[in-house]
């Protein structure tokens, strides 16, 4: 790992080694290195394929923005070496080359030259034969794209975390003028938020703003990246968080891009824009090369290869492409630099990267070579005006530079520093604070003082035009190989005035035909390049053939922060940590960590029907309804009656919707006169809470609704020996003539009050026992510990599930959907149609009463011990499908396989014989109406 | 789609934030013929222009409430509780 000497602005921490490996190869790295630089400094020069041609490419941009350098991290393809951090223990891994980087087959694509492989080479070839294509796209698919993406991937591995800011100002850039704007509007009392890629690294007065910035109150978002401008929404992406930032002011610091030249061989490794090297050098202390020849439009170019020489990188010829030296031209002369005027590169030679580079007089004329292994390139300063843009910002051509500028700002959007053609870092610092304070005052916040310093910058004299450039050709050493225009698509000089003479003479159809600019780098390489080399080839001007629509995303980004799953938190009941303990099989149920089993769901089944058995409900939805309407607010919303339950008694009930389709379904238990206790499906809790919460907000009853789902642990104790634990523990009489099946009371268990409600939806004498989620653990202690010597056992929803459907009772969304009616789901008795009061489904329920229904729920069992899968197909008659298995399960406790279907009507009585079509199986079943266990409740009520 | 809605308990949010509850469609007052139960229950009137609608304030107060929305260029015109 060679290095310079130490760098002052240096990212590099040369006390912390660390290593990744490339390609399986182990690569040493100092803390603060990118891959990139890493890579680049173990004298790796190729780092990736191209698109089309399959060419070496090397590092160019060392700023995240040209595509060369792609790359797979840690099985996810698309990520920029030169950006991307290195990490201890990171595998990366090349793309688009097989069988390796070095060795690339499909090079032959580059050697086949562009005779094959023209724009629009695919549409015409491969049309032809028709019956081929299935073929032919096999191939087509395999050859396209940049790596590989995982074809699985653990479910909730990739979360992205949205976040919503809404701020004053929003602004984009972390470089003097961004944070000069952002320290100013702060200053003068406005929310202010700062996306930062972070790519200003060598300025050395950076940190120094940002420290202000921060104390001023400015929300940096480091390594931010604005992904667009959506109607004033600006996404910033970072890491895997997406910053949805809505502002009422923004202010885009976004500076310019270094443009590459287009000359032949352009993209050979070891050809890299200028300040591809200076960072390379200067925040990392790698050498970008030893011999190196610089070709600039500007003196950007000049500075660097002043820097560099310093560094010990021997410059051997500079090409400026203005026709004559400038001071600083003269400086370099001087200190021995051939200085060649109105000279630039116009070959790049060599097999593996850079060997020799050839420099001509632009007009033509004798040509120099060089023996180099670095060419540095210059073309110019492109303001990165594509978020103005799209902010609904206008530009122009602008001749002098060569290249299209800001002409016009849409209300509320400000630009600073560079993109807005401001140069000179004092100048810059003050084009920001101007922005800033303008963008703050607009907003009406600021003081006497802060008008003041905005007068003083509004009416100071525009700055002095600064450097002198030169407008770069179009393309220079055309004919000597390929010169490209496009480095993502691989679109050379040729490949635009192939697109132009076919008839695609405008830019928008000439870059859907080329699919120049549509590559990563999105125009930041080629937009430029390929307008003016259009120009060239129509003999038009530039501000003529104009430049493409610009649109999001601006940074390649993962579809998994625009799409992805969201961060959903996993939620746990308050007793989770005794379900560990207890070695529980734990598993997603909706948002909950639920313990399926604890190991033997037969058996923990068994001991529910055999002695007793506990059970976490505490997932289920809990509602407190009150108020002095509550009876009445019930009896609207349910099919049965609420208003003359018996304080202390419990009924069932169905919600079901105007349609007369079930929603939901639970237990509801009057506490007093005006206050009921709703339970809900786990599944239903927050939709049975809106609905109620809705149809309040509509009919203005005196009634509030209290959502205690968190605030309450329930845990049900069921099974033939449930009382005799539940007497040991709690202070009240649970004989059955005190406490009767459907009673809800309250008693104190272990020191703590309870709402313990007497329900069965296991078949067992059950109780179901409320009390804080704080004290639920100790609860749940108390019960373990004193059924021990009756033999309970803790059990999951696994066996729950099968004891149910022993039960027959009915799961919402498991043997109902959205169709499902209280009548189709064999439970018309809940449906009291002769209730005085209208109620929410009372019209569709009347009208499903008249007619009967064309299926039915019903049990069935079956003998030989085969398990249909939930799903499986019910046939009818004639053998056509006519139904449906919502539930199954092997009952151990009947030791036969029972389950639950829906069935044609005609079919639903007991005895009836159906087939069920389960994967290539045929099983028949028989239909059995009534619960397969304790049919007639008595265990229940006993 | 993105707009910002104004809950009346909580002031400026999100859209992401709220539940859409349709547009208002209020319940018939009396039995309604099988004709106009079936549009109340699945015939909407899908208005190009301002409409009112129910919202929920699903990742906040959890209130429902009234807005006033062109379904042409998502203004909100007006938001209030019922």
């Amino acid at each position: 790992m060679s290095r310079l000497a130490p760098q002052p602005g240096e990212r590099i921490d040369r006390t912390r080694q660390i290593s990744f490996t490339f390609d399986g190869k182990r690569v040493t790295a100092f803390e603060g290195d990118t891959i990139g630089s890493a890579l680049y400094a173990a004298g790796r020069r190729t780092f990736s394929r191209s698109f089309k041609y399959h060419r070496r490419r090397g590092l160019m941009c060392v700023a995240g923005q040209c595509p060369n350098c792609i790359c797979s991290v840690d099985g996810a393809p698309g990520a920029r070496a030169c950006i991307e951090p290195a990490r201890e223990g990171l595998v990366v891994e090349h793309v688009n080359a097989t069988p390796s980087l070095e060795h690339d087959v499909m090079e032959i694509t580059d050697r086949a030259g562009t005779t094959f492989t023209p724009p629009g080479f695919y549409y015409k070839t491969f049309i032809r034969p028709r019956r081929l294509w299935p073929l032919y796209e096999k191939l087509l698919r395999n050859a396209a794209g940049l790596g590989k993406l995982r074809n699985e991937q653990p479910e909730r591995e990739w979360r992205t975390e949205y976040r919503r800011r809404h701020a004053d100002v929003l602004v984009v850039g972390g470089g003097i003028a961004g944070l000069s704007a952002a320290t100013a509007a702060a200053h003068a009392g406005a929310d202010v938020v700062l996306a930062d890629e972070g790519l200003g690294g060598q300025l050395s007065n950076l940190d120094e703003l940002t420290a202000a910035a921060r104390d001023a109150g400015v929300e940096i978002i480091d390594g931010g990246s604005a992904l667009g401008s959506f109607d004033g929404l600006v996404p910033v992406w970072q890491g895997d968080t997406l910053h949805q930032v809505r502002a009422a002011r923004h202010v885009f610091a976004t500076g310019t891009i270094e443009q590459p030249l287009v000359f032949a061989r352009n993209d050979l490794p070891g050809v890299m824009l200028s300040g591809g090297a200076l960072r390379l050098a200067q925040s990392y202390a790698v050498a970008p090369g030893r011999r190196a020849v610089i070709a600039t439009t500007s003196d950007r170019g000049l500075r660097a290869a002043a820097t560099l020489r310093g560094l010990g990188v021997q410059v051997v010829a500079v090409c400026d492409l203005r026709p004559e030296p400038n001071e600083l031209g003269r400086a370099l002369r001087r200190a021995g630099v051939p200085v060649f005027a109105g000279h630039t590169v116009i070959e790049a030679r060599g097999r593996k990267g850079v060997d020799t580079a050839i420099i001509a007089p632009i007009a033509g004329g004798d040509e120099h070579s060089f023996d180099v292994d670095l060419v540095l390139m210059s073309g110019g300063a492109m303001p990165a005006t594509s978020l103005l843009l799209q902010a609904g910002a206008r530009t122009e051509y602008d001749e002098r530079h060569g290249h299209f500028a800001l002409a016009q700002l849409p209300a509320g959007v400000f630009a600073a520093g560079e993109v807005a053609g401001v140069t000179g870092d004092d100048a810059v610092a003050r084009s920001g604070e101007l922005a800033g304070l303008r963008a703050a005052h607009e907003l009406g916040f600021g003081d006497a003082d802060t008008r003041d310093r905005l007068d003083v910058l509004e009416t100071a004299p525009a700055d002095a035009l600064a450097d002198e450039v030169t407008v770069a050709p179009a393309v220079a050493g055309a004919g000597r190989g390929k010169c490209f225009a496009c480095f993502c698509e691989d679109v050379t000089s040729k490949d635009i005035g192939l697109s132009i003479d076919e008839g695609y003479d405008s830019i928008e159809l000439s870059k859907r035909y080329t699919t120049v600019t549509m590559g990563p780098c999105q125009g930041r390489m080629c937009q430029l390049q390929s307008v003016r080399l259009m120009a060239q080839h129509n003999g038009t001007s530039l501000g003529d053939v104009g430049v493409t629509t610009a649109r999001p995303p601006w940074v390649s980004v993962p579809m998994g922060i625009l799409g992805g799953r969201p961060v959903e938190p996993a939620k746990r009941s308050s007793i989770h940590s005794r379900h560990r303990a207890l070695g529980a099989n734990v598993k997603w149920a909706g948002d909950w960590r639920r313990a399926y089993d604890y190991g033997d769901p037969a058996g923990e089944a068994l001991a529910v029907n055999r002695a007793a058995g506990l059970i976490d409900v505490s997932t289920l939805g809990k509602l407190l309804v009150r108020g002095s309407d509550a009876g009445v607010f019930l009896d609207r919303l349910y099919p049965n009656r609420f208003s003359d339950l018996k304080p202390g008694r419990i009924r069932y009930g169905v919600i079901s919707s105007d349609a007369g389709r079930i929603v939901d379904d639970g237990t509801i238990c009057r506490l007093d006169d005006e206050t009921y206790y709703v339970t809900t499906t786990s599944s239903g809790a927050g939709a049975v809470e809106e609905w109620f919460g809705w149809w309040l907000a509509d009919w203005m009853l005196d009634v509030r609704i209290t959502d205690l789902t968190q605030g309450i642990a329930a845990v049900n104790l069921a099974g033939p020996r449930a009382r005799e634990i539940m007497s040991a523990v709690c202070d009240i009489d649970c004989s059955n003539d005190a406490f009767k099946y459907l009673d809800g009371k309250h008693a104190t268990i272990a020191g703590v009050r309870c709402l313990v409600l007497r329900i069965g939806f296991v078949g067992e004498v059950g109780y179901e026992i409320h009390c804080p989620a704080a004290l639920g653990e100790h609860v749940w202690d108390a019960l373990i510990a004193a059924g021990e010597p009756h033999g309970l056992r803790p059990f999951g929803l696994e066996p729950q599930r099968v004891l149910r459907l022993q039960k027959m009772h009915i799961l919402v969304g498991q043997d109902t959907d959205s169709e499902s009616t209280p009548f189709t789901a064999a439970m018309p008795w809940i449906v009291k149609l002769d209730k005085e009061q209208d109620f929410i489904g009372k019209w569709a329920l009347t009208h499903y009463s008249e007619q009967p229904p064309s299926i039915a729920l019903v049990g069935f069992t079956l003998s030989n011990g085969d398990v249909p899968t939930e799903g499986a197909v019910v046939l009818g008659e004639d053998g056509s499908p006519a139904g449906q298995v919502t539930s199954s399960r092997h009952s151990p406790a009947l030791d036969r396989t029972i389950g639950m279907a829906w069935v044609p009507a005609a079919l639903a009585h007991d005895g009836a014989k159906i087939t069920i079509s389960d994967v290539g199986r045929q099983l028949a079943a028989e239909i059995q109406t009534r619960p397969f266990y304790d049919p007639d409740g008595e265990l229940l009520r006993s | 789609m993105s707009f910002l809605l104004t809950c009346p308990n909580c002031g400026v949010r999100e859209v992401t934030d709220f539940g859409y509850g349709g547009e208002i469609n209020p319940r018939p007052k009396t039995d309604p013929s099988f004709r106009e139960l079936n549009a109340y229950n699945y015939f909407r009137t899908n208005t190009a222009g301002v409409q009112r609608e129910w919202w929920f304030h699903r990742s906040g107060c959890r209130a429902w409430f009234c807005a006033e929305r062109d379904t042409t260029t998502n203004e909100v015109l007006k938001t209030e509780l019922p």
